[in-house]
């Protein structure tokens, strides 16, 4: 019988904390001890004020990511730590392509592409013509791929993934007040 | 409420002090020579505790927590200080020691470019600790030292570091006050209990023909002796405890069956793969417990007791986890157990136990003839201390045969490094357990090879006074890796033999009483000898060369593949 925990698949990480210093180093650890490459990585200010989000991406099986997630969580300063698969998220990516405009003329029209693959164009010199797309991993990949093998990409960046569930909502702020009530009173001395 | 304008190295120590710290261990330095110099001020309420080298003092602070249940607290200073007392760290946050370490920094106005001793302390310990800060102003330390020290003895206990920079040590705090912590909101030290989990804890129980316990450090770092006991003998479950949870039952407590794991006795890992519900209580399924998981267990139902959330299925699928403080779960499961009897169950112990005491035991502490042996020498002075006294080991050979051989009749008795396995945690981690408790025997027991890492400390022994009983085993070699060599590489004793000092002289140079003996017909009366007065005392007993910890569980195999004289044990 196979074992569905150990199967191999992309997880998305979601970690609340306080924004101290330091914080990125003490999550990323815990996935350098297991030698788990993170895919993407990306943290920004969370809708409550102090508290940081962090959307990371990672390789691995469901046995592994449970535990590391509980290890993430168990870190002082982290809120909450959780893991999703894709079919449970809504994601996106933000991908900037610098091309060469000469390339960009060569082609004469760039309105196909531009209404095939839904991008926007950000900035025109003479020298370079930067269009971003925004959507999933392949969306921005396919892109990459066929302006590469056409009139080749100068620079290419991509962001990392950012998420949200599909499910139903549970607000940190909720969470947060309650928790409180979930801690048991210790009485300790020294 | 009064406040006052302090230094920041006053504010410090007051903190501390508000914390109900009046012990402290730890050496000076460059960047922290502020925090020693209001120390000064407080030497007739603090005793202060001066090591050899900074791996001494914190594994110190490490005995005195482990004795006491308090927080052991550490001062060093910055760079090498720092790096020094990693090790102690590492082993404290694998065996859940609460500590407050304090390293000096250089100023702010330095960090980052290479200072002198200016080492990344925050980042280095970061993954070794529960948590771990840089003060940076003085008004910080109020708010971090009770953090720190709620941080430390909360929940599942460890080590906390404070990164104090100089310039926070020196600047005023205009007004000081001491501030207490007692909730930190993205923290959970420890959940309500889940009474759903309770009760099908208590079912699972109620219905088990052949429950079995597994003891561990929870249960005393919990304070939840009486309370498992309670547990235990209500459904009358037999238990076997880990090394870290050895002493937490007596001795002589009829469902105590002895020692889990690699070096444990037969009958509790043979049982681990008969019993029909497993129960672990405050203990971590470390592999030196459980060999390989793949073959662990198999045929039992698994309920597990921790206070940490991330222990719960992370080497052992678990049926029923019971989240929370022993010392409030257990009571609620007993509640809810049967008064029950296991007669039959109980009984199929003995032929194991028969096995091993006939093989194992009787060979290694009452030998007939040939050298001394440390199951003998461990058997005497367990006997001679009536089996009160707080016994520390070192690492190895020495550590597996203290456990084995010693006895107890008093809970956190039993102190050693069990989940990072320091050699030359011994020696410091005595003195530290003879200041948390001064009351009773401290006995170590330790190897020629363990000793000589950390025996710098005999001079804290000196200064201090410190009446701990050293006792090394000595056999001129790593016995332990000499027994691997034996037993898994062709008898290669690669870097193991060791040419030793004499041991005595060295004891004398410290004006520390000791004796060797190497004939069993002195064994005795050198024990006494050693245990006549509250002095320090060193005595070497040379032992056998070539003496093994047996049984052997080999790593990574099945807790049945039990190996007693090179041979697999059947029954």
């Amino acid at each position: 019988m196979k074992d569905s925990t150990l199967e191999k698949r992309l997880y998305t990480v979601t970690v609340f904390s306080e924004n101290t210093p330091g914080l990125l180093n003490q999550i990323t650890i815990i996935f350098t001890r297991r030698q788990l490459n993170i895919e993407t990585l990306s943290v920004s200010p969370s809708a409550l004020k102090g508290i940081h989000k962090f959307t990371i991406t990672v390789e691995t099986t469901r046995d592994i990511i449970e535990k590391v997630v509980k290890q993430i969580d168990k870190r002082i300063d982290v809120l909450k730590a959780y893991y999703n698969v894709d079919e449970e998220l809504v994601s996106q990516e933000i991908a900037l392509y610098k091309l060469s405009t000469e390339k960009v003329m060569e082609m004469g029209s760039v309105e196909s592409l531009i209404r095939r693959y839904n991008v926007r164009i950000l900035e025109i010199n003479s020298s370079c013509i930067v269009v971003e797309k925004t959507g999933l991993y392949e969306d921005t990949q396919n892109l990459f791929d066929e302006l590469s093998q056409t009139i080749g990409v100068l620079q290419f960046i991509r962001s990392g993934r950012v998420a949200i569930t599909k499910g139903k909502v549970e607000r940190l702020s909720d969470m947060l007040a309650s928790r409180a009530a979930m801690i048991e009173d210790e009485d300790i001395e020294n | 409420m009064k406040t006052t304008q302090l230094s920041g190295a006053h504010a410090f120590i007051h903190s501390i002090m508000h914390e109900g710290t009046d012990t402290i261990f730890g050496y000076p330095g460059g960047a922290i020579i502020p925090v020693f110099d209001a120390l000064y001020d407080y030497f007739d309420k603090i005793h202060y505790v001066l090591g050899r080298h900074e791996q001494g003092s914190i594994h110190a602070a490490q005995g005195y927590a482990r004795i006491s249940g308090k927080v052991g607290v550490c001062i060093v200073t910055s760079g090498p200080a720092a790096t020094n007392v990693i090790t102690g760290i590492g082993d404290a946050m694998l065996d859940s020691t609460p500590l407050v370490v304090i390293t000096g920094q250089v100023g702010t106005n330095l960090l980052g470019t290479d200072a002198f001793q200016e080492i990344d302390v925050v980042g280095i310990t970061q993954p070794i600790t529960k948590w771990s800060y840089q003060i940076r102003r003085p008004e910080e330390i109020a708010w971090a030292v009770a953090r720190a020290f709620y941080i430390a003895r909360s929940g599942r206990k460890g080590p906390v570091v404070l990164d104090f920079t100089k310039n926070a040590q020196t600047g005023l705090v205009k007004h000081y006050q001491p501030e207490k912590c007692t909730f930190i909101r993205s923290y959970v030290p420890v959940l309500k209990p889940n009474i759903q989990k309770i009760e099908e804890a208590a079912q699972l129980i109620n219905q088990a023909k052949k429950p079995f316990a597994l003891v561990g450090q929870g249960v005393a770092l919990g304070n939840a002796e009486e309370e498992l006991k309670d547990f235990l003998t209500k459904a009358d479950i037999p238990a076997g405890w880990t090394l870290l949870g050895e002493s937490v039952m007596p001795s002589d407590f009829p469902l105590n069956k002895g020692m889990l794991g690699m070096h444990g006795n037969i009958a509790p890992n043979l049982k681990t793969n008969e019993c029909d519900v497993l129960i672990a209580i405050g203990m971590r399924f470390d592999d030196r417990v459980t060999g390989d998981l793949s073959t662990y267990a198999k045929q039992a139902k698994v309920i597990h007791f921790d206070i940490d959330a991330a222990e719960i299925g992370k080497n052992i699928p678990v049926e029923v986890p019971i989240l929370g403080n022993v010392k409030t779960t257990l009571p609620l499961v007993t509640k809810l157990l049967n008064k029950n009897t296991h007669t039959e169950w109980i009984a199929s112990f003995e032929e194991a136990e028969q096995k091993e005491k006939e093989l194992v035991i009787d060979y290694e502490i009452h030998p007939k003839n040939g050298a001394i042996k440390m199951g003998e020498t461990i058997a005497k002075i367990s006997e001679a201390t009536r089996h009160e006294a707080v016994v520390v080991t070192d690492v190895g050979q020495n550590q597996m045969m203290a456990a084995r051989y010693s006895k107890f009749t008093q809970p956190k008795s039993f102190i050693t490094s069990g989940g990072l396995g320091t050699m030359g945690f011994g020696v410091p981690a005595a003195i530290g357990a003879k200041i948390g408790a001064p009351d009773r025997t401290v006995v170590l027991f330790v190897g020629d090879g363990g000793f000589q890492m950390t025996m710098q400390e005999l001079g804290t022994i000196m200064q201090e006074k410190i009446g701990v009983k050293i006792v090394i085993l000595n056999n001129n070699y790593l016995g332990m890796v000499r027994q691997w060599q034996e037993l898994f590489h062709a008898k290669r004793y690669s870097s193991t033999p060791m040419q030793n000092p004499d041991f005595v002289a060295i004891a004398k140079a410290y004006g520390i009483k000791s004796e060797r003996v190497s004939e069993r017909s002195k064994l005795d009366t050198a024990i006494d000898t050693m245990l006549a007065n509250d002095e320090p005392y060193l005595l070497v007993v040379d032992v056998e060369e070539s003496g093994l910890v047996y049984p052997m569980i080999p790593a990574g195999t099945c807790v049945t593949n039990i190996i007693v004289n090179g041979e697999k044990i059947k029954l």
